[in-house]
C-alpha cells in the first residue's frame, strides 16, 4: 500500500498547488456527458452572500467561474472505451469551460463512476505507550488496519476513517489527545479496477491536464445531494446516471458504502430504441421530453409523432401513445430499483436508524420516480438536487450535475483520507534506511 | 414543410438529411494546446502589447536610421513649433514697470534679454526674476505677461534707512540691514544715521532703535560704532561716547539719557561714558578736567595724549 499512499499524497500536494494558484477545474466524466466546472478559490471568503447564496456547508471559499457541459463519447457504463473518442469529449469540454472561465486550467479533479467498486469495512487497533492519542498514533492505528486481499489489480480509491475509539469510547470523530490505553479505527476502503483508473489518469494526461485528485462519482453527488442532516443521520443516495446506477450509504458524515448497479439511463433510451423502431437519439428525446413511470388514462390518449427523417412514409409517419412508451420505461425503471434493493439490502441498509433515501442524478428526473422508489426501496424517497454553490449558471443546478457539483466540494474539503496522515515511520520500507546507510559510509 | 412549394424546373435539389456532413465538435489537438497557450497571461501580454510596440519600434527605428530623415523630422518640428510661438497672440509688445524709480526702471528693461515685441515662448520670466531680484534695491518683483501682450512689472523698492562706512566704503541699507547702494560720501544723504563697524550691517534694527532712542541728545549724535560685533558705541561731537552694552542697549541709553538731562553730564568735559556692565556705570574725565584736579592737587599735569608732561619739555615748551 505505501506506492499507493504516495500516489495519493502527489495527489493531494497538486491540489494544494492548485489552491494556492487559485483556479482548479473539476471533471466529471459520465457516460452521457461529461461536464467542467472551473473554480476560483480565494481563501478567504469574500464571494460570500453574493447571488443570493449564503454561506452553507463549506462552499463559500470558492466560486464556479466557468461552466461547460457536453456529450460524452466513447465511455460505456462508467469506463473509458474508445480513449481518443474520451480525450476530444475532454478536449471539448474543457476548451468550452476555458472560455468562459477566461482562465486557462492546468488542474482537474476528476471522478470515476465505473470500475466494479467495492467498499470493505475495516478495523485496526493499536496499544498507546503514553497513555493519550497523538498524531502518529493516528497514523499508525490506520497503518494497522488488516487489509484484506483486495483482488488483482485492484486499486484503492478512498480510504476513509470512519470512527475511533479509545478504550471503551468509541464514536470519535478526532481522537487526538484523548487520554486511554488503546486505540482502535474503522476505517471504509473503496477499491476500483487499477486498469479502468489508470485509462483515466492518461486519458486526462493526454489532454495536457494535471490530475489533483480523484473519486468516486457516487461519493461525489453525495456530498452535493444530501443535506446536512441526512449526512449526519443516516441516509443512501442513489445517482442515477446514464451507465449505471450508483449507490452510496452516509452515516455520521462518512461514507461508510459505495457499490454501483450496472443498468442506467442510456439501457432505458436502448429499450425504446429496440421497442419502437427509432434510432437512439429520437429515443434519447422521446424519453426526456415524454417520459414517465406512472401511466394514467390519458396517456392513451397521448399520442406521440415519433418521425425520424428516414424518408419513408411508413416509419416517418408513426406515433406511439405515451402508454406505451411508459410501458416500455417502466420494468427497466423497475430493474434499476431491484437491482439498487439488492445492494441495499446487501449493505445492510435495514439495520440503519435511518431509511432515508435520497434520489439523484439525470435518471432521477423521469416523472413519477419517486413513487416507483418510494414502492421498491421504502418510504421515506425524495428527489435530491445539488447544492447550491456560488456562480453556478441555472442550467447546472439540475440532478444530473450532482457530481460535479459533489467534486467541487470535495475540491474545497476533502475528508480525511488514510493518506493525509503521515505514515508512521516504521512503516518506511528498508529499503531507504539501507540505502542511506550506503550512503554514509561511501561518503565518510 | 415548407411553406411555398417551388416547382420552378431549375430549382435547388433539397439535400437528404442524412447526408449532412456532421462536424466533429471537439477541437484538434493543436487547437486545443493553442487555445490553452493564448490562456497564459503572459503569452496574452506579449502578443497584446509585446508584438505592436515591437513593430512600432522597429517602424519608427528603422526610418531614423537616416540621417537625412532625423533632420528633416527635426526640422519639421522646430517649423511648426516656431509657427505656432510666433502667432499675434503670443506676441509681447510693451513692458510696463510699477513703482520703481528711473534708474531701476532702466535697468529693468536692459535686463529684457530679447528685443520687444517678441514671443512670449522666449521670455522665460522665472529666470528673468531670479535675474532682476539680483539687484539688491529690489525687494520683491512680480513678473507677468498679461492680455494685450504687455510685460508688466510691479516693483516694490528697497526704502533706504541708515548709512554703513566701512573699509571700503559707505553703503546705503534699508531697516533690515539688506544693501540698497553705495554712496561716495556721507554728504550725499545727509539725513540718514551712521553706523560703522565689522558687521554693523547684521545688527541695523538695534541701532536704528538706538537712534530713534537718541531723540533729546540727537543734534548731537555723530553716529553709532559697532564694537567687537557684539556692542554699539553711541559717539557724539567733541569726542563724546556712550559705551552700551551687549544686551540691554536700549536701556542703558534711556538711563544715560536721564543722567544728561538730570545733571547736564554730557555738557561737561566728560570723555566717555562706559555703561558696559549697567549697574556699575563709569565716567572717564576729559584732559581738562583731569588736569585741573591734578593742578588743585599739585600734581604734574597730562598731556593731550595722556602722559606726564616732563618738566624739561615743560621748559623747551
Amino acid at each position: 500500500m505505501a506506492e499507493l499512499y504516495q500516489t495519493q499524497r502527489a495527489m493531494r500536494n497538486i491540489r494544494r498547488a492548485a489552491l494556492q494558484r487559485g483556479v482548479i477545474g473539476i471533471l466529471d466524466i459520465g457516460t452521457s456527458k461529461i461536464a467542467c466546472l472551473v473554480l476560483r478559490f480565494d481563501g478567504t471568503g469574500t464571494f460570500r452572500e453574493t447571488d443570493g447564496v449564503g454561506p452553507m456547508a463549506g462552499q463559500v471559499n470558492f466560486r464556479v467561474i466557468g461552466a461547460a457541459s457536453t456529450r460524452s463519447r466513447g465511455m460505456r457504463r462508467g469506463e473509458i472505451d474508445v480513449m481518443a473518442e474520451t480525450e476530444r469529449a475532454i478536449r471539448t469540454v474543457v476548451a468550452a469551460a476555458q472560455k468562459v472561465a477566461g482562465v486557462r486550467v492546468d488542474h482537474v479533479i476528476a471522478c470515476l463512476s465505473g470500475g466494479r467498486p467495492s467498499s470493505y469495512g475495516l478495523a485496526g487497533e493499536i496499544n498507546l505507550d503514553a497513555g493519550r492519542v497523538h498524531d502518529h498514533d493516528v497514523a499508525s492505528v490506520m497503518a494497522a488496519c488488516d487489509a484484506p486481499d483486495f483482488g488483482r489489480g485492484r486499486e484503492v480509491l478512498h480510504a476513509q476513517p470512519v470512527n475511533f475509539a479509545v478504550d471503551n469510547r468509541t464514536g470519535l470523530g478526532d481522537p487526538r489527545d484523548h487520554v486511554g490505553n488503546r486505540l482502535s479505527c474503522d476505517m471504509h476502503v473503496l477499491t476500483v479496477d487499477g486498469d479502468v483508473i489508470g485509462n483515466l489518469i492518461q486519458c486526462i494526461r493526454r489532454c495536457d491536464l494535471e490530475l489533483a485528485g480523484v473519486a468516486s462519482a457516487s461519493y461525489a453527488s453525495a456530498r452535493a445531494s444530501l443535506v446536512e442532516d441526512e449526512q449526519e443521520l443516516g441516509a443512501a443516495c442513489i445517482d442515477f446516471g446514464g451507465g449505471g446506477t450508483g449507490v452510496s450509504i452516509f452515516i455520521k458524515k462518512h461514507m461508510i458504502f459505495a457499490d454501483n448497479v450496472n443498468i442506467g439511463g442510456q439501457l432505458v433510451t436502448q429499450d425504446i430504441a429496440q421497442g419502437l423502431r427509432i434510432p437512439l437519439p429520437v429515443a434519447e428525446r422521446l424519453k426526456t421530453l415524454n417520459g414517465g413511470l406512472e401511466a394514467t388514462g390519458r396517456d392513451d390518449r397521448d399520442l406521440l409523432e415519433i418521425g425520424t427523417g428516414s424518408g419513408e412514409w411508413d416509419t416517418d409517419r408513426r406515433s406511439v401513445s405515451r402508454a406505451d412508451l411508459i410501458g416500455i420505461m417502466r420494468p427497466r425503471v423497475e430493474e434499476i430499483l431491484e437491482g439498487v434493493r439488492e445492494v441495499l439490502d446487501a449493505a445492510g441498509f435495514d439495520a440503519m436508524p435511518s431509511q432515508q433515501i435520497v434520489l439523484t442524478g439525470g435518471g432521477s428526473q423521469i416523472p413519477g420516480l419517486d413513487g416507483l422508489a418510494a414502492r421498491i426501496l421504502g418510504p421515506n424517497v425524495r428527489c435530491g438536487r445539488p447544492l447550491r454553490i456560488d456562480g453556478l449558471a441555472h442550467q447546472f443546478t439540475d440532478p444530473g450535475f450532482s457530481s460535479a457539483v459533489g467534486l467541487a466540494l470535495f475540491a474545497a474539503h476533502p475528508q480525511d483520507e488514510w493518506w493525509d496522515f503521515e505514515m508512521p515511520a516504521s512503516s518506511y520500507p528498508t529499503r531507504s534506511l539501507r540505502r542511506a546507510y550506503r550512503w554514509f559510509r561511501n561518503n565518510w | 414543410m415548407p411553406e411555398v412549394i417551388d416547382h420552378r424546373p431549375n430549382r435547388p435539389q433539397p439535400q437528404p438529411q442524412g447526408d449532412r456532413v456532421k462536424r466533429d465538435p471537439a477541437p484538434t489537438r493543436l487547437q486545443y494546446r493553442l487555445e490553452r497557450m493564448w490562456l497564459r497571461p503572459i503569452w496574452r501580454r506579449t502578443l497584446r502589447i509585446g508584438v505592436p510596440a515591437f513593430l512600432v519600434a522597429m517602424t519608427a527605428g528603422l526610418w531614423l536610421a537616416d540621417e537625412d530623415r532625423r533632420a528633416l523630422l527635426s526640422d519639421g518640428v522646430q517649423q511648426v513649433m516656431h509657427k505656432v510661438q510666433s502667432r499675434e497672440e503670443f506676441q509681447v509688445r510693451t513692458m510696463m514697470v510699477e513703482g520703481a524709480s528711473p534708474v531701476v526702471d532702466k535697468a529693468l528693461r536692459a535686463m529684457l534679454p530679447v528685443e520687444l515685441p517678441a514671443s512670449s515662448f522666449d521670455i522665460d520670466l522665472t529666470a528673468l526674476r531670479l535675474q532682476v531680484m539680483q539687484l539688491d534695491v529690489i525687494e520683491s518683483v512680480d513678473l507677468r505677461i498679461k492680455p494685450g501682450g504687455i510685460l508688466s512689472a510691479v516693483v516694490k523698492e528697497r526704502e533706504p534707512a541708515i548709512l554703513w562706512r566701512h573699509a571700503r566704503g559707505i553703503e546705503i541699507l534699508d531697516k533690515t540691514g539688506h544693501r540698497v547702494a553705495s554712496v561716495t560720501a556721507r554728504d550725499v544723504r545727509p539725513d540718514l544715521p551712521l553706523i560703522a563697524g565689522e558687521s554693523a550691517d547684521m545688527a541695523v534694527p538695534e541701532a536704528l532703535a538706538l537712534i530713534d532712542a537718541a531723540g533729546p541728545i540727537l543734534p548731537r549724535v555723530r553716529g553709532l560704532v559697532r564694537r567687537g560685533e557684539r556692542r554699539w558705541d553711541l559717539v557724539l561731537d567733541q569726542g563724546q561716547r556712550i559705551m552700551l552694552p551687549a544686551q540691554g542697549a536700549l536701556t542703558a541709553l534711556e538711563a544715560a539719557i536721564a543722567l544728561d538731562r538730570a545733571q547736564d553730564l554730557l555738557g561737561r568735559d566728560i570723555a566717555a561714558i562706559d555703561l558696559r556692565n549697567p549697574s556699575q556705570p563709569v565716567m572717564r574725565l576729559g584732559i581738562d578736567a583731569r588736569n585741573s584736579l591734578r593742578q588743585a592737587r599739585g600734581e604734574p599735569l597730562l598731556g593731550p595724549d595722556g602722559k606726564i608732561i616732563q618738566e624739561e619739555e615743560k621748559k623747551g615748551g
